[in-house]
């Protein structure tokens, strides 16, 4: 048998993509597995946004950092890029409720680093004429923007490759022995550690460790429409945080916002559920009326994994010297490349820029160290 | 909530639809032209007065039919959402079938139904060539939709070309109805149509027609060119000219033209049936995917049938039995008729089918695709017309790991249009299959809704904001 990998990264979206690409440049070496294709999963299907708005304030310093590294992705990433958009993010209200809920909320996010300001429908109007008169109020963030996260994979490929990693794709694990011994589909490999990055499957992951770790699913939909001329030209949300509405350079407008479709664990994302579908792009009608004229070409769905506390798990697995985890991010895809650097970090015995999210808050006592 | 959904009133959907009202089943029909047909025994739009023809008179019958049946017809109606059957959550039982549809009106109407019948037809494969995105090229099967439904010429000199009968039906037809076709181009050899002769006995009335289509050819002087291929279609900003070549190899002949009509074949549309996961298996010879079916047309998802050119090409004769079949299964899973009038009742259809597929199945053999079209398509040529995506770009992303065609379409934007890969998948799928070993490794793109694009504003309707079911908010 070969000599072991230093690290064997296991999920190749963008959590693993990331981690395995920062191990690898500092000298480990390194495979990295997954069942399917590379970032063919959360990944590649999200919708790219990468707002300030719609992510969990104990989140913000770290999707502020991420943001600067998607701006930058090609200097970093040999190249790589996903086509990233800077422009300003506007959240905004259309009740009384919602405006409470906004002003909270900004407040929140701008003690964690957000640069939100709260400004009148009019003043939104002029950063985005195409929203609707019928906005009461707007939180307004200039660092907002959007990817293509279709091109993900595409991006993280050739960097991974050129940094020594060794990328198996369609190579589905089965199982983890001490040690570690990896068990796939293509036979056995073993590694000086593991770092598990499964997205919405870390439960089974977990499992193979004998760690009992429950994660949620979410079933997120999106629909986007044809080309249409410009509609609008910033990231839009609503302060409940139930939309994301951006047009690409193409003229498409890309509408989610996580209205939930069907779907789970063992089938993916299998449909869209009609209220949720035409609850969302009515939503989405109400914020900018020209989408009114607009036809939708295509909807589909992603797997988002959520925790208990719906806080990331990014750290060791207590009691497996050498087993690490990363996954859950609350809007992962807007934090993903920056939280894979700072496991990284962590698993080269550095001290981490900013702490991870030990997992030990989420396990039995009896399985916390 | 009715017993069966027919989607598709082409020869086998208006079959089904016929045959299950008059086993007492409660019936819906949609399809989105204005009157039940399909393509090949499309109606004359209300108002036309079109001259009669053979198809037209098979069409006529079945339209009788289904007329004195109790099936609820709904024509003009734009089926954009299929759902239920399987597609719910983990755990729960199968729901209804839920159609949605865009109505005449434009307000959108929803039907649920036990079972669905899928009789969605084909669409057209144009293997692409340079120029071929030029106005004045168009599909065969598009060009007798227009003949068909209009009497409207595609242009006054015509090169007709691809494979299949469809060849000289439409060159035949385009030439009574006053166009002057300069060439027919044929992919197939004179060797193949005597290959399929043996075949074609069985339906001879179509052997008949189709002979005579063609010695209206000869009568007129039309050139006709066997085991051909356009190379290229020219002009300056409207096209002018074909260059035409012999697929072996060999000087190139030009033909000035202002109309090009030309299909490689027909795909069937399996839109609906990758949208409920349904089991698929590539046959080239059949067309392309198809669902999985057994003999009675059940695809693997319970309570949903396939029929049709749809479901594997066999041609419009064939299609009725196919319909027949697959509406006799669903009453049978339904519990209207017992097993034994099932066993009678099929038996009948069932020879038809099989019969009509002979004919239907060489035919179909002729339109299959035929990989060194593919090979030929020059590197800079664009096979997604929708996102500009051109044959080298496709390959480079093969080259950067993409090895089936969800993960290509990511890379590329390949099917990202309106169209979402109906024109350019299969060239595509060639592409890639040629490159990771086979169509089966290649796969398909993953069905989902819309089935075509649908207009935003008939979807939303009159709404206030406080309708909007807004889900709970996630935590700060």
């Amino acid at each position: 048998m070969s000599a072991p990998f230093d690290v064997a990264v296991i999920g190749a979206g963008v959590m693993g993509c990331s981690t395995a690409l920062h191990l690898a440049r500092a000298g480990m070496k390194t495979v990295l597995l997954d069942r399917g294709a590379i970032c063919r999963e959360a990944s590649g299907v999200n919708a790219g946004t990468l707002t300030m708005q719609m992510t969990r304030a104990a989140l913000v310093p770290y999707a502020l950092r991420a943001h600067e590294m998607w701006m930058r992705m090609a200097e970093w990433c040999d190249g790589g890029h996903v086509q990233a958009v800077d422009c300003p993010g506007l959240s905004v209200a259309f009740t009384e409720h919602e405006i409470a809920m906004l002003e909270e909320r900004a407040h929140f996010r701008r003690q964690a680093g957000a640069p939100i300001e709260i400004v009148s429908t009019a003043r939104a109007r002029e950063i985005e004429p195409g929203l609707s008169d019928k906005a009461l109020l707007a939180g307004h963030c200039p660092i907002d923007g959007f990817t293509s996260a279709y091109l993900t994979g595409r991006a993280f490929r050739p960097a991974l490759l050129n940094a020594g990693v060794e990328l198996r794709e369609d190579t589905a694990v089965r199982g983890i022995q001490p040690g570690f011994s990896i068990d796939t589909e293509a036979g056995e490999l073993r590694a000086t550690r593991v770092v598990l990055a499964g997205g919405v499957w870390l439960q089974d992951m977990a499992a193979w460790l004998g760690i009992t770790l429950p994660i949620k699913v979410l079933i997120n939909q999106l629909v986007v429409t044809e080309r249409l001329p410009p509609v609008m030209r910033t990231v839009l949300g609503v302060a409940s945080g139930l939309l994301s509405l951006k047009q690409y350079a193409n003229g498409t407008v890309l509408i989610g916002g996580g209205w939930q479709g069907i779907g789970d664990r063992e089938r993916g994302g299998l449909a869209v559920k009609p209220d949720s579908f035409l609850g969302n792009v009515r939503l989405a009608a109400h914020t900018i009326p020209a989408l009114r004229d607009a036809r939708v070409v295509r909807s589909w769905l992603g797997l988002e994994a959520e925790t208990a506390d719906a806080l990331p798990a990014i750290g060791p697995i207590p009691g497996v010297p050498d087993a690490w985890i990363i996954g859950s991010v609350h809007s992962g895809y807007t934090s993903g490349p920056y939280m894979g650097k700072l496991l990284a970090q962590a698993i080269c015995g550095q001290a981490p820029e900013l702490p991870l999210f030990p997992i030990d808050r989420l396990l039995a006592k009896d399985q916390a160290a | 909530m009715i017993d069966i959904a027919v989607l598709g009133a082409g020869p086998a959907g208006m079959a089904a639809a016929t045959q299950a009202a008059q086993r007492g089943a409660s019936v819906v029909l949609f399809d989105e032209s204005p009157a039940p047909g399909g393509q090949v025994y499309r109606a004359a739009p209300a108002g036309y007065a079109m001259p009669r023809d053979a198809d037209r008179a098979e069409g006529d019958a079945l339209r009788a039919a289904l007329a004195a049946s109790n099936a609820v017809v709904r024509t003009g109606h734009r089926v954009w959402g299929v759902g239920g059957g399987p597609l719910v959550p983990l755990g729960e039982a199968a729901a209804p079938f839920r159609l949605d549809a865009l109505a005449p009106d434009g307000s959108n109407t929803i039907t649920e139904a036990r079972a669905l019948v899928l009789a969605t037809g084909t669409h057209e494969r144009i293997i692409p060539f340079p120029g071929w995105t030029l106005p004045g090229v168009l599909g065969l099967a598009a060009a007798t939709i227009l003949l068909k439904a209009n009497g409207v010429l595609p242009g006054r000199r015509v090169v007709v070309a691809g494979a299949g009968p469809l060849l000289y039906a439409v060159a035949a037809k385009l030439a009574k109805a006053g166009a002057t076709v300069a060439a027919v181009v044929d992919l197939a050899a004179t060797s193949e149509w005597i290959a399929a002769l043996p075949a074609l006995m069985a339906r001879p009335d179509l052997l008949a027609r189709g002979a005579a289509w063609r010695a209206s050819l000869t009568l007129k002087g039309v050139p006709v060119l066997a085991a051909h291929r356009i190379v290229a279609a020219e002009g300056v900003g409207v096209l002018q000219r074909v260059r035409v070549a012999p697929l072996a190899g060999g000087d190139y002949r030009v033909f000035d033209c202002d109309a090009l009509t030309i299909g490689h074949g027909l795909v069937p549309a399996t839109e609906a049936t990758r949208a409920f996961r349904a089991a698929h298996r590539y046959v080239a010879e059949s067309g392309g995917w198809v669902p999985v079916l057994d003999e009675d047309r059940r695809t693997s998802i319970p309570l949903l049938y396939a029929c049709g050119d749809g479901s594997g090409v066999r041609g419009a004769a064939a299609a009725p039995a196919s319909g027949r079949v697959a509406a006799l299964a669903a009453l049978r899973d339904l519990g209207l008729i017992d097993a034994a009038s099932h066993a009678t009742s099929r038996a009948s259809p069932a020879a038809d089918f099989a019969r009509a597929s002979r004919a239907g199945g060489a035919m179909a053999r002729m339109m299959a695709l035929r990989p060194a079209l593919v090979a030929a398509i020059p590197p800079e040529t664009i096979i997604c017309r929708c996102e500009g995506v051109t044959r080298a770009q496709i390959e480079a992303a093969v080259e950067d790991g993409a090895t089936a065609m969800n993960q290509v379409k990511q890379f590329t934007r390949c099917g990202m249009g309106p169209c979402q890969g109906r024109l350019c998948g299969e060239a595509a799928a060639e592409l890639v299959a040629a490159r990771v070993g086979g169509r089966e490794k290649a796969g398909f793109a993953t069905g989902r809704v819309p089935l075509r694009p649908v207009a935003m504003d008939a979807l939303l309707g009159d709404f206030d904001y406080a309708d909007i079911p807004v889900p709970r908010p996630a935590p700060i």
